[in-house]
């Protein structure tokens, strides 16, 4: 049986939640024996070159690239799990949802108290840039997502745990003092 | 203001932890809490600006804008909508002029929505003004709000008859009924309160009193069930400067009134129980906290507890009983659900706002200023006087072997008599539904929206803590009802709006699992949507509280016992539909930006 393949992508993320994949230590050694990884900033394979196994995707959605970068996980993956936070509810980035995207834009290249040479008032318009959403959605929201790995970031144990379960198919245990709030 | 803010801090000795007194009394005075206000606060107390905003912000009662001189909260649980709460609020915002939420433009009336304010027995209810108005209709309320506008004082709004009980004392000209259906040893008329402190105290050892409290097994009645007399003896045991006696009369759970209801009636009895507490842990003070919908009640109990101390069952060497040294002093809430959380209790008695804390240590290691703290329900410390009275022994016979005693239901919803049923544990459903004269029957909430709402299947399960568990609150639901839009919505938003936001799990679950059941009730849900919900809610169990790890359960529960009425609303024909639309989600930035969208369909 060959091995499962895993991609991997951060969306509106921090890529803290790529940092905490790395922070499974040398464990990362027996990783590698056991799936191979495809599409993915930890091997920087920019496309998909197969079917994939395990799409793991961190960060919420928000802009144009997000929804196709997501929806082409969805397309090439069997299995997509929102992982952390952003991916799962939204995040950091959501918070501007409660501010309409006028303003924030406004904020961010008019208005704001550290924009000082942007004189003409020019607003990134260019087609090739991804067109903003009206807020940060979680990933959930645009496709299927069939398993959610919480924390901010999920800590290292959890996804190690979290993968082995998938790839062997056993049940993953979760203790209450693995998913307590603090 | 600035004096009378400044008369307020030394009224209570400037003493920081008595913040939320200050902030009641601020608020009482000038109808709101302004900037100056804050500042002058922060200054006497010697605290930032921000910390006393902290409080301010959290809790419902206080404002930081005029809330109006007539202030009506109207209580919007989904009880007070199956009697009548839209025509009410409608005939409000008619003759008022304005809508919920906001206040005239000549600062006379302002109109708010709350919480349950524990009238689920004799709904529409409103507090006005810290006055209660029940059983409200439309021509009511044109007329309540007629004579606002005429400036009349608030006593002259009152037309009804005061309620039954001792609801006509003049310190509490309530129009409040007790509705007391069923009596048992606590609601009985055959003990004289004082009784127990004077005749059975003064023979027994604090040790002995712990021993007959946990000889009866009596179990907290608050709804958590922990056992009371390992409680105080833990409590008892632990080391501390001081300890502490907490009686928990912040009922928020929606559909409990029982509390109101014993505090009306019984008082002496709840503040002999507080006493014998303090006596057997060896505490020398005892607080009430109550929530400020009961406010109404303030004058009462103040004049309860003077009786008290002028009768000796109060005070220094109580009962000839050297060192036996026991007061009570009476602490409101001001607006918050989670305050019942008893942690957050103290929190909130230390004058903060009312998050909960992280458990342990417990409260009765480090509770109330870090001090050694029992913490019991209202009902609780009733019933306790009456196991000392008559010895451990004599309680058990009463209830089931798990669940001994009586427990004070707060009924109400779809049957003809709503009120307040003392009965022993091990009552079934269905003898209750005939008890209050319930037919036709869809669905009962049991414990509010954090207990269970179960069918007929289950009728003949039994109250109990081994069964269904139950702080007292019993919601019958017609058939006429529509469970999931006008019952498990309604819990959902009560949980967004009274979260207290420390977790994330509680802050946003809530609000996305909400926003699913909306997106199935609009008829786009499909069958994934169901198992997300039912596996969404065991995130909530990693909060921090019961509040929050119990904020899912009317979506949870309903999902249990009520799935087809879920299942009948989902879209057959499709496995995915979230309804996202790209298109219309880049339009508003797309416009703001000056581009013209381009997408690139695969």
């Amino acid at each position: 049986m060959s091995k499962p393949v895993v991609a991997t992508t951060s969306l509106a993320g921090c890529f803290g939640c790529h940092m905490s994949i790395l922070d499974i230590d040398e464990r990362i050694l027996t990783l590698i024996e056991l799936v191979e990884f495809n599409k993915s900033p930890v091997d920087d394979i920019k496309t998909f070159t197969k079917p994939v196994d395990i799409g793991l995707i961190e960060g919420g959605v928000c802009n144009s690239e997000n929804v196709e970068v997501l929806k082409s996980f969805r397309k090439n993956c069997k299995i997509l799990v929102s992982l952390g936070e952003c991916a799962i509810m939204g995040g950091l980035p959501a918070l501007r949802n409660g501010i309409p995207i006028e303003e924030c834009l406004h904020e961010a290249y008019i208005g704001g108290p550290t924009v000082q040479l942007n004189k003409d008032g020019i607003m990134p318009n260019d087609d090739e840039l991804p067109m903003l959403l009206d807020k940060v959605y979680p990933c959930h929201e645009i496709v299927k997502i069939d398993y959610f790995l919480p924390g901010c970031p999920p800590r290292a144990d959890l996804i190690w745990d979290a993968l082995v379960a998938l790839v062997t198919g056993d049940p993953m245990k979760l203790p209450y003092e693995v998913v307590k709030f603090d | 203001m600035e004096n009378t803010v400044k008369q307020i801090v030394e009224k209570y000795n400037t003493n920081r932890n008595r913040l939320m007194d200050m902030l009641i009394d601020i608020q009482e005075a000038e109808g709101y809490i302004s900037r100056n206000a804050i500042a002058t606060l922060s200054q006497l107390l010697d605290m930032s600006q921000a910390d006393v905003e902290q409080t301010l912000s959290f809790y419902h009662f206080f404002s930081s804008k005029p809330r109006g001189k007539y202030v009506v909260y109207l209580n919007n649980s989904p009880v007070a909508y199956m009697f009548g709460r839209e025509a009410i609020k409608e005939a409000f915002e008619k003759s008022a002029g304005i809508k919920f939420g906001e206040v005239t433009s000549d600062g006379r009336i302002g109109l708010f929505d709350t919480s349950c304010i524990g009238m689920n027995d004799q709904e529409p209810a409103a507090i006005i003004n810290n006055m209660v108005f029940t059983r409200l209709t439309p021509y009511r309320v044109r007329e309540l709000v007629k004579m606002m506008k005429e400036d009349k004082p608030i006593e002259e709004l009152r037309k009804e008859s005061f309620g039954d009980g001792k609801n006509y004392l003049p310190s509490l000209r309530s129009m409040v009924s007790s509705n007391i259906r069923r009596k048992g040893m606590i609601l009985s008329d055959d003990y004289h309160y004082g009784t127990v402190i004077r005749e059975k105290l003064p023979a027994m050892s604090p040790e002995s009193v712990i021993g007959e409290i946990k000889h009866s097994s009596i179990r907290g009645r608050g709804g958590a069930g922990f056992p009371t007399g390992l409680k105080w003896e833990f409590c008892r045991r632990a080391k501390g400067e001081k300890h502490y006696v907490v009686c928990n009369a912040d009922e928020g759970e929606p559909g409990t009134f029982k509390d109101r209801v014993i505090l009306t009636e019984k008082p002496e009895l709840v503040f002999e129980g507080m006493a014998l507490a303090g006596y057997a842990i060896g505490g020398e003070e005892g607080i009430l906290y109550i929530r400020y919908e009961y406010r109404y009640m303030k004058d009462y109990l103040e004049e309860v507890l003077h009786k008290m101390r002028k009768e000796g069952l109060l005070g220094t060497n109580i009962s000839g009983i050297e060192g036996f040294n026991f007061d009570i002093r009476i602490q409101f809430g001001a607006g918050a659900y989670v305050c019942g959380e008893e942690s957050a209790l103290l929190e909130s008695l230390e004058g903060k706002r009312g998050e909960p804390r992280d458990k342990p240590p417990f409260p009765v290691e480090k509770g109330y200023l870090g001090c050694p703290t029992i913490i019991n329900n209202v009902e609780t410390f009733a019933t306790a006087v009456r196991i000392v009275q008559n010895g451990g022994e004599w309680f058990t016979q009463f209830g089931t072997d798990d669940s001994t005693g009586t427990k004070i239901l707060s009924i109400s919803g779809d049957c003809m008599f709503p009120g307040v049923y003392e009965v022993n544990w091990g009552f079934n459903v269905e003898d209750m539904l005939d008890m209050v004269g319930a037919y036709d029957v869809q669905a009962v909430q049991v414990g509010g929206p954090s207990g269970t709402l179960i069918g007929p299947d289950e009728f003949h399960r039994t109250l109990g803590y081994s069964d269904l568990s139950t702080g007292g609150s019993m919601i019958i639901f017609g058939k006429q009802r529509n469970l999931l839009r006008d019952v498990v919505v309604n819990f959902m938003e009560f949980f967004i709006e009274e979260s207290c936001g420390s977790c994330s799990t509680c802050r946003n679950m809530t609000q996305v699992m909400n926003t699913k059941l909306k997106k199935i009730l609009a008829g786009k849900g499909v069958a994934k949507d169901l198992k997300d919900l039912q596996e969404w809610g065991r995130v909530l169990n990693a909060s921090r509280c019961g509040l929050g790890q119990t904020a899912a359960n009317p979506i949870i529960s309903s999902l249990k016992n009520f799935r087809p009425l879920y299942e009948a609303l989902l879209q057959k024909d499709k496995d995915f539909d979230e309804g996202f639309d790209l298109e219309k989600s880049v339009q508003a930035s797309c416009n703001f930006v000056g581009r013209v969208p381009v997408f690139n369909h695969h």
